[in-house]
């Protein structure tokens, strides 16, 4: 880990201007916020459109041609009770949501188990940690990982989406180099008063690496939510994730399945339908997202600069 | 009992330490046994994650077997024929070649106009004084990278696709309807653009902080020396996150054959196979989907190799140019 995210220079953390550095003329200074306002404009804009469309009856659909500014006029619900009526979204949340809890936890169980062996000099961890390194820099390809998982008789199981993915090298490293920064003589002191390996982990190293932690489980999270190509190559269409679901409805146009105008008083666009369930994918994210911000910097940083 | 055994146990160390020498166990070399009795628990902890590593990463490395092979499942490797280097003539086929061809035209666009990006964005952010607003614009563009690419591809169905928003607003003022999701010409620059939304926020992380690492005195002497911000800009900022930036360069010449599969496999199908298919897609299409088993594995081989040839390259040259590269062997 750099020392920049420990000890940043004064002036950057104080957000004071060092006497050398020149004020902005006005001119930079309106140019630099009017990039900066694009740049957020562009970044917040879709999602504030889908939510806006999402909310929208039809009426206003057809009337302002498709045109859905930011927000409608007269907001309605019908197309997330449309969706939810239909069954297919529903069963599928339900689907994403399970896969990502017990995806993440045995993601983050595994890789923790294997960064703190690795953050130690063990015997025999120099050739383990060469043979995880080594996959970061060549894999052998889709067909034989594709050819390996179905003979291991996970096709069409939930595990073919968890188990071919257990460990992310990345991960591993953002982990084990946390895990290496912390000092020898706090670990000997546990273990001089008896505690032993699992213990020493359990009760002070984790306790002490809850932002790491934090990234770590972020990132494997996120991933399982949004995976869709594991789904696509291993499972049935009765056993889709939201992602997948997704795809089929806004990207091929599928309906969303039950029997969509006696559910809703007004009937829902289409638009609006694809909208829903979009933000219904989106939200999860959304919600989790400003909590977890705060860590990034950190999880990035300690696993690329070293790794 | 317990705690005798762990009080005499020696302490793990990479380097030893002085006040090692007291303890009688840790100056002496330990033999396999010893260390295997102090690290068995240890060992027990890696398994999981080692047998993970060998069973997913390193069989199916030996699995490329197959591209030498007239692959059958129902023979699987072991009774399936050897037919050598049959399998290589795929390497000359035309859609190969397509798929290669975009894949490296799309690799340009994006080492162009999507690799600056980051460090364009990082440098207006670094120039920012107010911590409040840089807090602010960093949480805002660092959402898109956590935006799964199903719902990436959703919303820009939404902004520029036939019934979109940028086309609706066309049609209002009085123009023709566009679709620009399912435009041939306009999908590389479709697939950067929606590389850019996603991530250049992002990338600027590892920018940002290569730019506070940079030695705060270097700036104040070279403005006593009369050097302006530009000059700054040049002399200071840029040299000081030149190793970070080789770094991320030599990565993305490693990649060069591999531009977004999800992303592609999502939209080729709008634009069609000659403009939307790149190596990754191919692979999927022929292998898995038509069971062309041999000849994708073929292609899938020859990719990872020639990444891993270009990443080993760019480090050995960004060696010779005095740069500290991913790593040193």
């Amino acid at each position: 880990m750099t020392t920049t995210t420990t000890t940043p220079p004064a002036d950057r953390a104080t957000g004071v201007r060092p006497p050398w550095m020149e004020k902005d003329g006005p001119v930079l200074l309106t140019l630099k916020i009017i990039v900066l306002v694009l740049v957020c404009a562009m970044v917040l804009y879709p999602f504030l459109n889908i939510i806006g469309t999402s909310l929208a009856t039809e009426h206003e659909i057809t009337q302002r041609n498709g045109l859905i500014l930011l927000f409608p006029s007269e907001p309605t619900f019908a197309a997330y009770k449309a969706i939810f009526a239909g069954g297919v979204v529903t069963r599928a949340m339900v689907i994403s949501i399970g896969v990502t809890v017990i995806g993440t936890l045995v993601n983050v169980v595994a890789t923790t188990m294997l960064a703190y062996a690795l953050s130690r000099p063990i015997v025999g961890g120099r050739v383990i940690l060469l043979a995880v390194l080594f996959t970061m820099l060549f894999s052998a390809g889709m067909i034989p990982n594709f050819l390996l998982v179905t003979s291991l008789g996970l096709g069409n199981t939930f595990a073919a989406l968890v188990v071919p993915s257990m460990i992310s090298a990345f991960n591993f490293l953002v982990l084990r180099n946390f895990f290496q920064g912390i000092p020898d003589e706090l670990l000997d002191a546990a273990r001089v008063d008896g505690a032993g390996d699992v213990s020493i982990l359990t009760k002070i190293v984790l306790p002490l690496a809850k932002a790491p932690l934090a990234v770590v489980t972020l990132f494997y999270a996120v991933g399982h939510w949004n995976s869709f190509f594991g789904a696509l190559l291993y499972l049935n269409s009765d056993k889709w994730p939201l992602a997948l679901v997704l795809r089929s409805i806004v990207l091929q146009g599928q309906p969303v399945g039950g029997n969509v105008e006696t559910v809703a008083e007004a009937v829902p666009s289409i638009q609006a339908i694809q909208s829903a369930v979009v933000v219904v994918a989106l939200v999860p994210i959304l919600c989790v997202y400003p909590f977890l911000q705060r860590y990034f910097t950190q999880g990035v940083l300690t696993g690329a600069i070293k790794g | 009992m317990a705690e005798v055994a762990n009080a005499v146990r020696p302490p793990r160390r990479s380097v030893p330490r002085a006040a090692d020498e007291g303890v009688a166990v840790a100056s002496q070399p330990m033999t396999l046994g010893q260390r295997l009795r102090r690290d068995w628990v240890m060992l027990l902890l890696a398994l999981p994650g080692f047998l993970y590593f060998v069973i997913f990463h390193w069989v199916p490395l030996a699995g490329n077997v197959i591209a030498f092979q007239n692959y059958q499942p129902y023979l699987g490797f072991t009774g399936s024929d050897w037919v050598g280097f049959e399998n290589f003539s795929v390497l000359t086929e035309e859609g190969f070649l397509k798929a290669l061809l975009n894949t490296l035209k799309f690799s340009f666009l994006q080492l162009v106009l999507f690799f600056p990006a980051p460090i364009a964005l990082a440098l207006l952010l670094h120039s920012i004084t107010s911590r409040f607003l840089r807090r602010f614009v960093q949480s805002v563009v660092y959402l898109p990278h956590f935006i799964g690419w199903v719902i990436l591809v959703s919303l820009s169905q939404r902004l520029l696709g036939a019934s979109g928003v940028l086309s609706s607003a066309l049609v209002s003022i009085g123009l023709p309807r566009i679709d620009l999701m399912s435009n041939p010409d306009f999908f590389p620059w479709l697939i950067t653009f929606q590389l850019i939304w996603k991530d250049a926020g992002w990338g600027t992380i590892i920018y940002l902080a290569a730019l506070l690492s940079i030695d705060p005195t270097l700036y104040e002497s070279a403005a006593i020396d009369g050097a302006n911000r530009w000059r700054r800009l040049w002399h200071v900022t840029l040299p000081g996150i030149m190793p970070v930036t080789v770094l991320l360069l030599i990565l993305q010449l490693g990649s060069i054959l591999s531009v977004g599969f999800e992303q592609i496999l999502l939209q080729r199908d709008a634009v069609g196979a000659d403009a939307g298919e790149v190596l990754d897609t191919y692979v999927y299409f022929n292998g898995v989907v038509a069971g062309q088993w041999g000849p994708s594995t073929v292609v899938g081989l020859v990719k990872g190799v020639v990444g891993l040839a270009l990443i080993l390259g760019a480090n050995k040259f960004a060696h010779k140019l005095g740069q500290e590269g991913v790593y040193r062997a």
